[in-house]
């Protein structure tokens, strides 16, 4: 992976239906590095991860490294830009490795059952890295929500691409799914990608992000390293909530613990 | 299903299509022998029966076994479009308004005068149905607005060519058309071959070319998109595919409907309910199911002969019923 990889968003603005849903957002960011998207409910954080992964119309500029992304094909696109959708929802009972497999379409492997050793390789990687080799042969209808969010980032891990967008991968999955996706993303940073991850749980966020940013109304409120962001009375203004913090293990935690 | 076993399924499939085609040769007023068949083919055997094979079946035949393809083709295509098994050419009024358009076409006497006419008639209003119906449901494709939108438009082509009916100056003409509409597959001659086949084989390979992003749109159409599918120009490519393939059938065989239905269905677990595999064995199957049913309307005694599409509609629907029964759950959701 290349390391100088660096991605920057440049006053990137969204219309949906002739309403500014997103206004003049600019921020950037290293490779290497677990990028938490927060904000109220309507604040534009999907927005923002589908106009930067370029799959809704933006006006702005979006850079990656110093290739502009308008500049790209929808294939060169799909090899740099990962992204987990909110909806985990597959249509046909398809095996578990069939859909991770998929992974590899803009890397030109359209048959599932007919792999390249490279193809195959990064297959099978995503499938050990998502921790899905028991149930690899299983239809991916009959899996568990938490189970499907890791076929689903599995899924974008095959891609390979140096930059991954999640749009709330851990909603709705318990507590151990939740930590364990959260610590699957945050190792892929680790490894040198950028990731992008869009979450309500601001105590999940703070935990495993290096650096936040906060949407308000579509608008940029704050962006930095994420202990600056969740610390900063910003957070508890922007959801008007209070939230008690502490420190454990040597890590912040914070909790939302009152609404005002 | 195992792989292995998984690729015996096109030679199976292409067995049976041969079989039945060859039945299809046999059977009918003159029953002939098999090597009769094969020699009358090759242009050996008496000027009658050379006649009754090359001349009569061998079109009617081609023509069942294409138009059969074309139906489950179209069928395994929408269904990975729109992401759901209910999906079917028939049940949008696709092959309702491609009829439309044919009697339109009738009517005007424009079909007299450029033989081309018709099927183009047939095309543009089944492209026309297919692009109001995908523009409805758009991007949720959810199955209630599907079944509604396609009963509006296969309602509002029926109302339409009941108009033109109501509207034809000569009550024979207007007979000859709705007899027509029942569809069929007698008296056809190469003349009708010639007249579909270029519009089928260029519809159906423009959905043929698409089955693998079949199977990336089963993760729904925004990872699709994230991993390179170009969505809106698929959609265009199925609808236009479908409209060449659906309303080039409809042009020479009026409405035979269920088809598209019911072979992508009979496939999807022989080939691991893969979206992007189903599209060959459909066709396939689909090509057997139209040339049994062209048989069976020569076996099954009547007066008057029956009509193929008639036969098709009379299994189709109670198996489309069933099929209702089985999603009912998906529907209660979407109702609620």
């Amino acid at each position: 992976m290349n390391p100088l990889i660096y991605f920057e968003v440049r006053n990137l603005s969204v219309r949906l239906g002739g309403r500014l849903v997103l206004k003049n957002v600019s921020f950037g960011a290293p490779c290497g590095a677990l990028f938490a998207l927060v904000g109220p409910s309507g604040a534009g954080k999907t927005t923002l991860l589908r106009a930067a992964a370029g799959l809704t119309p933006s006006e702005g500029q979006i850079l990656v490294g110093d290739e502009d992304v308008s500049a790209l094909s929808i294939r060169q696109r799909a090899q740099r830009f990962a992204y987990v959708p909110q909806s985990d929802a597959i249509s046909w009972p398809l095996p578990v490795r069939d859909v991770v497999a998929l992974g590899r379409y803009p890397h030109g492997a359209s048959r599932p059952d007919r792999l390249s050793a490279r193809d195959a390789e990064a297959v099978e990687r995503a499938i050990a890295e998502g921790g899905l080799q028991a149930i690899a042969d299983r239809p991916v209808t009959e899996l568990s929500g938490g189970e499907r969010r890791r076929v689903a980032v599995a899924r974008a891990l095959a891609t390979e691409a140096p930059i991954l967008f999640a749009d709330e991968p851990t909603a709705s999955v318990d507590p151990h799914y939740q930590l364990s996706i959260m610590s699957l993303l945050r190792r892929q940073a680790q490894h040198g990608a950028l990731v992008f991850v869009v979450t309500h749980d601001l105590g999940v966020a703070a935990r495993f992000a290096d650096r936040a940013l906060i949407l308000k109304d579509g608008e940029l409120e704050s962006v930095g390293p994420s202990d600056a962001v969740f610390a900063s009375k910003q957070l508890a203004d922007v959801f008007a909530i209070d939230i008690f913090r502490c420190d454990y293990a040597s890590e912040h935690v914070i909790v939302p613990w009152a609404a005002r | 299903m195992r792989s292995s076993e998984r690729s015996l399924l096109i030679p199976l499939l292409l067995s049976l299509v041969g079989a039945l085609f060859l039945a299809s040769l046999c059977i009918g007023p003159a029953r002939l022998a098999v090597s009769a068949v094969v020699e009358a083919l090759f242009g050996g055997g008496t000027q009658t029966q050379r006649a009754i094979v090359q001349e009569i079946r061998l079109p009617r035949a081609l023509l069942a076994a294409t138009i059969g393809a074309m139906h489950g083709l179209s069928g395994a295509a929408l269904q990975g479009l729109l992401r759901n098994p209910l999906a079917a050419p028939s049940l949008f009024g696709a092959p309702q308004a491609a009829a439309f358009g044919a009697v339109l076409a009738i009517a005007t006497g424009m079909a007299g005068a450029l033989s081309f006419a018709l099927p183009l008639s047939a095309i543009v209003m089944a492209f026309i149905s297919a692009f109001i119906l995908i523009a409805i449901v758009g991007r949720d494709s959810s199955l209630l607005l599907l079944i509604l939108a396609g009963l509006a438009l296969s309602s509002l082509a029926g109302a339409a060519t009941a108009l033109a009916l109501n509207l034809a100056s000569n009550p024979f003409a207007a007979l000859e058309i709705s007899f027509w509409l029942l569809g069929s597959l007698d008296d056809r001659s190469f003349r009708h071959v010639l007249l579909a086949w270029p519009f089928m084989a260029a519809g159906a390979w423009l959905l043929y070319r698409r089955r693998d992003a079949f199977r990336v749109l089963s993760l729904g159409e925004e990872a699709a998109r994230s991993l390179g599918v170009d969505v809106a120009m698929l959609r265009l490519q199925v609808i236009f595919g479908v409209a060449l393939g659906v309303g080039a059938s409809v042009a020479v065989s009026g409405t035979i409907g269920f088809i598209g239905l019911v072979a992508p269905h009979l496939m999807r677990p022989l080939v691991g309910h893969d979206p992007g595999r189903l599209l060959l064995p459909s066709s396939l199957s689909g090509a057997a199911l139209l040339t049994a049913a062209d048989i069976a309307t020569r076996l099954i005694p009547s007066s008057s002969g029956i009509r193929v599409g008639v036969l098709t509609a009379l299994i189709g629907v109670p198996f489309f019923l069933y099929m209702v029964f089985r999603q009912r759950r998906g529907l209660g959701v979407a109702v609620a």
